[in-house]
C-alpha cells in the first residue's frame, strides 16, 4: 500500500506501542497492583488512542476509548485489575491489533467487527462505574469532542469548533473533526506527574502549526493534569526533538504531521525521558540503510582492487591507499553497526505468546530472558523471529508439563523458559531452554522408523546426539494431537533452514537437569567477510562440439590473441569463508602415501591424530577429479581443513592464494538452491567468484556424524587416556632411541658448535646468551654405561630447559618431531632419570625425569620445572603410576 | 497469448540462429556485449554463468540452450540482453542484437506448427513482419525453466 508517511509513521509506533502493551499487561498479570505498569499501559492505550482519532479511525477510535477508560478507572483506583478484566483488555489489543493489520494492508479500516467486543468492554465498564458511585460513564462512541472521558471535558469542547470546519491540504485521510490540538493535548494530558512534564516550546508553536491548515485557535489548550487540576497545556515537543527520516515531508504536511508525532512522542510513558532519548536517536528507513550498505560494500571492491593495483607504484599513492584502506574498514564497521537492533524487539513479544498459550494448554510457564540488549544485524534478526517463535511454541506445547505432571515428578508447578544471548567470538549464541521433560530419544527413534524416515537399523546406531538431531528431519513430529500451536511437522526443519540460511547452526541437547535446551549460533557480520582464495584448475575441452552430459570443465569462450576459437584452461576461483578455516596443510610427495588412505571407499588423511573426511572439490562440484591411486603420487596436494557444523572435514584445492575481505553477494534465484555456495563476490580484477558453502559441500559430499577418532595403529595400545593432548619434544640420544620431554618445558632448540664447549668445576658448559649454561648428556642420568659418551665434534642438538633464570642444557643427537595428542602411559618404572614410559606419536617413548637431570647439575632450582611429573593419565596398569596433575 | 489492443508496441528484437526473437521493450533494462564469465560448476544447464554489471552479479542464461539449441558455430561471441526478473536482473545470451522496432497489432499471427515443442513452450506469440516472423520470447518462463 502506497501510504502517507504520517500514516506509515503511525502504524510503526502504534505496533511498537502494542508490543510494549502486551508487555506491561502480561507483567500487570502478575502484580495486578503495580501502579506504574497500569499507569504506562494506560498511556500506551491512550497514545494509541490519540492518534488514530486524528486520522479518522472510527472504529479503532472507540476500542481503544473504552478500553482506555477500563484502565483509567483502575488507574484511579476505582475497581481492580482481575484476570477477567485482563483477559478482556488483551482481547481488546488484538482487536486493535487486527484493525491496524487492515488498514496497513487496505489503507481503511474495513468492516467494523467489533460491536459484541465493544459491547463487552462498556458493559464491563459500566459493571466498574457502579462500583464507584462518583464516576459519570463515558458514551461509547467515536471519538468526537464530547466523548472525551471526564478528565477533559472543556477545552475540547471549546476547541473543536474552529478546527473542524477545516480541511486538513495534505493529510490523505479525512480528519473525522478531531483536530490536532485534541490529540495534542490528550497526549500531554497524560504526564504523569508535574516533574515529569515534557519541556517542550509554547503552546502558541503548537496551534501555530495547526493553524498553518486550520483557523487560529481562540485560546490555548488547557492541560488537565491527571489528578484532575487544570494546568496550562505544555504542547508538544518542538519538531528538533523527533526526526523521521524516512518521512522528509513537505512543509505543509510537516504542520500537520507534527502534532501527530509528537503526540506520539509526547504520550509514551516516561515522556520526559523519552524526550531526551528522541533527541539522541534518529528513525531511519531500512532501505535507506541497505543502500549505504550497499555502497560500502562497492567501496570495499574498490579499495581491494586498488591495493591489488598499488604494489609498485609511487610511495604516495601507497600511502593514500593506507589511509583509504583504513577509512573503509572504519566506515564499514560504522554503517554495519547502524543495522544492529538488540534481540530484544523480537523477544518483547514473547511473554504475551507464552502467557497466551500457557492459558490456552492449561499449563503454568513463567519466561526469564537474559541478553536482551544483545545486538543482531537486523536481517539476522528478521531470519530468526519465526523460529525462535517456534522453538518457544514448542517448549510450551511439549516440552513443559502440566502442572500436575510436573508436581508428581517434584518440580514446580510452574515451567521455566529460559532465554540467553550473548556474543562470543564473532558468533551470536541464542540458547532457549526449558525444564520440562525433555526429549525422549527413543520415542523420536520409534517415529522416525514409522514414518519411515530411517531404518531400524539405523536408528539402533544413533548417539543421543543424532537421535535428538532427527527431529530437525522434514516430516518429522512426535506429537500425538497436531494442536493448533505446533506440532504439523513442518516445523522444526523449516526452522534448521531458515537459520542455516543465514549461516547459522541449531543443535538441541537433553539437559542434565531434566527439559530441554536448543541453542543457535549466527555468524555475527554477514555482507563483508574475509575469505581465503582457492582456485581449480579448469582443462580445455571441445564442449563445443557436444551437448550432453559431459564433465563440467573450467572453461569458457575467450577469444585467442589471434583471433581464433581456442578454448583455453585457466583457474576457477572459489572463495573459503575464514569462519570455516581451521588449517592448511601441504602434503608433499611421500607425506601423501602416509597420511592419505581409502577407507570404505571414503579417501582420509591423518591430521593430528584424527582422521578426517577428504573431499576433493573438483569432485565434488562435478569436474570428476578426484582421489584415486595415480593423484596420491602428485607433486604435492593443498588440503585445507575447514568446519561446519562441529564436523571437521579437509577440502583438496589446485591451488591456495591470498585472503581476502570479500563482499557477500547473494545469488539469483536460480542458483539460490545450490548448496555448495553461499553467495558469489567481485573480485578485485572485476571478475565473479563463488563462495563456497563448507556445509553444503560437506553434505554434497555425503559426509555425516562426527569426526572419528584416528585408530591407534597397534592392536596392543587399548587404553584411552582421558588427559588432555599435550605438546611433546622427541628425540634421540646416547642409546635411547626414543626420548620424550614436555615441549612446555622447552625454552628452546639449539644447534652449538661442540667446540665452544668447555669446562667448569668439572661439568659441561656453554657460555650461552650471557650466561652460564651448564650441559649435561642423557648419560648424565641415566644408564650410567654411557656416562661418559664423550662430547663428540662438531655440531651438537642441545634442547634448552629453563625456570626463571636457570637454564639447563641437554645435548642430545637428534631432535625427532613434536607432537600433540593425550598420553597414554603404559608403565612406571623406577629406573633413575625416568618417569616411565608411554605411547607417543604412536611408537612406545620413554619420558625423561627433567627433576633428575636439575638435579644433577647440582643445583636447587626453586620451582618446580614443568614436566616433573608424570602426565595426569588413567593408567592401564593397577600399579600406579603418580596421578598429579602435570604442572603446566 | 493475444496481443494488447493497442495500436503498436515497441520490441526489442535480436536472432538466435536463424530465429528472429523480441522482448518488449519495456522490459529490457539494457544491452552489452559478451562480458567474460564466471563458470558456476553445478548449475542448470542453461545458465552459462555470472556476470559483473557494474558491480551487480548477474546471472546469464544461454537463451540457445533454452531453445533446444546447439551452441554456436564460429567465433562471435554471444550478446547480453539484461531484463528485469521478479528480484534482480538476469541477462540472457543471444547471438546477434537487433533493432527496437514497432509492432503493428495487426500482424499478430499464430505459432508455426512445425515450431519444436521445446520452443513452443517459450514462444508467447508470433508476429508476421515484412522481414520475416518475429518470434516473442516468454522471458518469465525462460528464467523459470532455468531454476532447475
Amino acid at each position: 500500500m502506497e501510504f502517507d508517511d504520517e500514516i506509515r509513521e503511525f502504524l510503526i509506533e502504534s505496533d511498537e506501542n502494542l508490543a510494549n502493551l502486551d508487555r506491561e499487561i502480561v507483567h500487570l498479570e502478575q502484580n495486578p497492583k503495580d501502579m506504574q505498569l497500569i499507569s504506562s499501559a494506560f498511556r500506551t492505550i491512550h497514545t494509541i488512542k490519540g492518534t488514530c482519532g486524528f486520522f479518522g479511525y472510527n472504529i479503532l477510535g472507540s476500542v481503544t476509548h473504552i478500553t482506555e477508560n477500563i484502565l483509567s478507572q483502575v488507574r484511579e483506583g476505582q475497581r481492580d485489575l482481575t484476570p477477567e478484566l485482563i483477559s478482556l483488555v488483551l482481547e481488546a489489543v488484538d482487536a486493535v491489533k487486527a484493525l491496524l493489520a487492515t488498514i496497513e494492508a487496505t489503507g481503511a479500516e474495513g468492516e467494523d467487527a467489533t460491536g459484541p467486543l465493544r459491547a463487552r468492554l462498556e458493559a464491563a465498564h459500566r459493571e466498574g462505574a457502579r462500583q464507584n458511585a462518583e464516576q459519570q460513564p463515558s458514551p461509547a462512541s467515536g471519538p468526537q469532542p464530547t466523548a472525551a472521558n471526564s478528565h477533559e471535558p472543556g477545552p475540547e469542547a471549546v476547541l473543536h469548533p474552529p478546527t473542524a470546519s477545516v480541511p486538513a491540504p495534505s493529510a490523505q485521510s479525512a480528519m473525522s473533526g478531531e483536530p490536532a490540538s485534541i490529540s495534542t493535548l490528550a497526549a500531554s494530558s497524560e504526564a504523569p506527574t508535574a516533574a515529569e512534564l515534557p519541556a517542550v516550546p509554547d503552546a502558541p508553536a503548537s496551534s501555530r502549526a495547526a493553524a498553518a491548515v486550520s483557523q487560529q485557535r481562540p485560546e490555548p489548550p488547557v492541560n488537565m493534569h491527571a489528578d484532575g487540576t487544570d494546568r496550562p497545556v505544555t504542547p508538544p515537543p518542538s519538531p528538533q526533538s523527533e526526526i523521521s527520516v524516512a518521512a522528509v515531508p513537505s512543509i505543509a504536511k510537516a504542520a500537520v504531521s507534527v502534532p501527530a508525532q509528537d503526540t506520539a512522542r509526547a504520550a509514551t510513558p516516561d515522556a520526559n525521558r523519552d524526550t531526551q532519548l528522541a533527541d539522541s536517536a534518529i528513525r531511519v528507513d531500512v532501505a535507506l540503510l541497505n543502500r549505504l550498505m550497499n555502497l560500502v560494500g562497492e567501496l570495499v571492491l574498490a579499495r581491494n582492487q586498488l591495493l591489488q593495483d598499488t604494489s609498485s607504484h609511487s610511495p604516495a599513492l601507497q600511502q593514500t591507499s593506507q589511509r583509504l584502506n583504513l577509512i573503509t574498514s572504519e566506515l564499514q564497521e560504522g554503517v554495519m553497526k547502524t543495522r544492529m537492533q538488540p534481540i530484544g524487539v523480537i523477544w518483547n513479544k514473547l511473554p504475551r505468546i507464552v502467557r497466551d498459550l500457557a492459558s490456552q494448554v492449561g499449563k503454568r510457564i513463567h519466561i526469564e530472558m537474559e541478553g536482551a540488549n544483545t545486538e543482531l544485524d537486523k536481517t539476522i534478526i528478521e531470519a530468526i523471529k519465526d523460529p525462535l517463535t517456534h522453538i518457544v511454541r514448542n517448549s510450551c506445547d511439549h516440552g513443559i508439563e502440566m502442572p500436575e505432571d510436573r508436581v508428581a515428578k517434584h518440580k514446580k508447578p510452574e515451567g521455566l523458559l529460559l532465554l540467553r544471548a550473548y556474543h562470543e567470538g564473532g558468533v551470536v549464541n541464542i540458547e532457549i531452554s526449558d525444564d520440562g521433560a525433555g526429549i525422549n530419544p527413543e520415542k523420536v527413534k520409534a517415529k522416525a522408523i514409522e514414518k519411515g524416515l530411517l531404518r531400524a537399523e539405523q536408528a539402533a546406531q544413533l548417539s543421543e546426539r543424532d537421535a535428538l538431531h532427527i527431529i530437525f528431519l522434514p516430516g518429522f513430529s512426535t506429537a500425538a494431537a497436531i494442536t493448533s500451536i505446533s506440532g504439523r511437522g513442518v516445523g522444526m526443519d523449516v526452522v534448521k533452514t531458515n537459520i542455516e540460511k543465514i549461516g547459522g547452526s541449531v543443535e538441541v541437547q537433553n539437559r542434565t537437569t531434566g527439559g530441554t535446551i536448543i541453542r543457535i549460533k549466527i555468524p555475527l557480520t554477514l555482507a563483508i567477510i574475509p575469505g581465503l582464495v582457492v582456485t581449480l584448475q579448469g582443462e580445455a575441452n571441445s564442449k563445443m562440439q557436444e551437448e550432453g552430459e559431459g564433465e563440467q570443465t573450467g572453461c569458457q569462450r575467450r577469444r585467442g590473441p589471434d583471433g581464433s576459437n581456442g578454448y583455453e584452461s585457466y583457474e576457477e576461483r572459489f572463495i573459503i569463508p575464514q569462519a570455516n578455516l581451521l588449517e592448511l596443510v601441504r602434503l608433499e610427495g611421500t607425506d601423501q602415501l602416509k597420511r592419505i588412505e581409502n577407507v570404505h571407499g571414503t579417501p582420509v588423511f591423518h591430521h593430528r591424530s584424527k582422521l578426517l573426511p577428504l573431499v576433493y572439490l573438483s569432485r565434488v562440484l562435478g569436474r570428476g577429479r578426484g582421489f584415486n591411486e595415480s593423484s596420491r603420487m602428485s607433486e604435492a596436494v593443498n588440503i585445507i581443513v575447514v568446519q561446519a557444523e562441529n564436523r571437521q572435514m579437509g577440502l583438496v584445492v589446485d591451488r591456495i592464494c591470498d585472503t581476502q575481505e570479500i563482499v557477500v553477494k547473494p545469488l539469483g534465484r536460480q542458483l539460490k538452491g545450490l548448496v555448495s555456495y553461499v553467495g558469489a563476490t567481485i573480485m578485485g580484477d572485476g571478475r565473479p567468484a563463488l563462495i563456497l558453502d563448507v556445509a553444503g559441500l560437506a553434505r554434497l559430499a555425503g559426509l555425516g556424524g562426527q569426526t572419528r577418532q584416528a585408530a591407534p595403529p597397534e592392536e596392543a595400545l587399548t587404553v584411552r587416556s582421558s588427559a588432555r593432548p599435550q605438546m611433546m619434544l622427541l628425540f634421540r640420544a646416547g642409546p635411547y632411541e626414543r626420548l620424550a620431554v614436555p615441549l612446555a618445558s622447552v625454552d628452546r632448540l639449539e644447534e652449538i658448535n661442540t667446540a665452544l664447549v668447555e669446562r667448569a668445576a668439572g661439568r659441561a658448559v656453554l657460555y650461552y646468551r650471557g650466561d652460564i649454561l651448564p650441559l649435561v648428556t642423557v648419560g648424565t642420568v641415566l644408564d650410567s654405561s654411557a656416562a661418559n659418551l664423550s662430547i663428540t665434534g662438531g655440531l651438537a642438538q642441545v634442547i634448552v630447559f629453563a625456570s626463571g633464570a636457570h637454564r639447563l642444557g641437554l645435548m642430545v643427537d637428534q631432535i625427532l618431531d613434536i607432537v600433540h595428542e593425550p598420553i597414554t602411559a603404559q608403565r612406571a618404572t623406577t629406573a633413575a632419570g625416568l618417569l616411565g614410559s608411554a605411547v607417543i606419536g604412536g611408537r612406545i617413548t620413554d619420558l625423561i625425569d627433567l627433576q633428575a637431570l636439575v638435579a644433577s647439575t647440582g643445583e636447587n632450582w626453586l620451582e618446580p620445572l614443568s614436566g616433573t611429573t608424570l602426565p595426569a593419565v588413567i593408567p592401564a596398569n593397577p600399579i600406579a603410576l603418580s596421578s598429579q596433575p602435570v604442572v603446566q | 497469448m493475444n496481443p494488447t489492443s493497442s495500436a503498436t508496441l515497441q520490441y526489442a528484437t535480436f536472432r538466435i540462429q536463424d530465429l528472429m526473437l523480441g522482448i518488449e521493450v519495456t522490459r529490457v533494462q539494457e544491452v552489452i556485449r559478451y562480458q567474460p564469465m564466471t563458470v558456476v560448476p553445478l548449475a542448470p544447464a542453461v545458465v552459462e554463468g555470472l556476470i559483473n554489471l557494474r558491480g551487480q552479479i548477474v546471472i546469464a542464461i544461454d537463451t540457445r540452450r533454452s531453445l533446444g539449441l546447439t551452441r554456436a558455430e564460429g567465433d562471435a561471441l554471444p550478446m547480453n540482453i539484461v531484463i528485469q526478473s521478479g528480484d534482480g536482473l538476469v541477462s540472457l545470451l543471444v547471438d546477434e542484437i537487433g533493432d527496437v522496432i514497432d509492432v503493428p497489432a495487426e500482424a499478430y499471427a499464430p505459432v508455426p506448427d512445425n515450431m519444436p515443442q521445446q520452443q513452443r513452450e517459450l514462444i508467447n506469440c508470433v508476429y508476421d513482419l515484412p522481414t520475416g516472423l518475429m518470434l516473442v520470447l516468454d522471458t518469465a518462463r525462460v528464467l523459470e525453466n532455468a531454476c532447475h
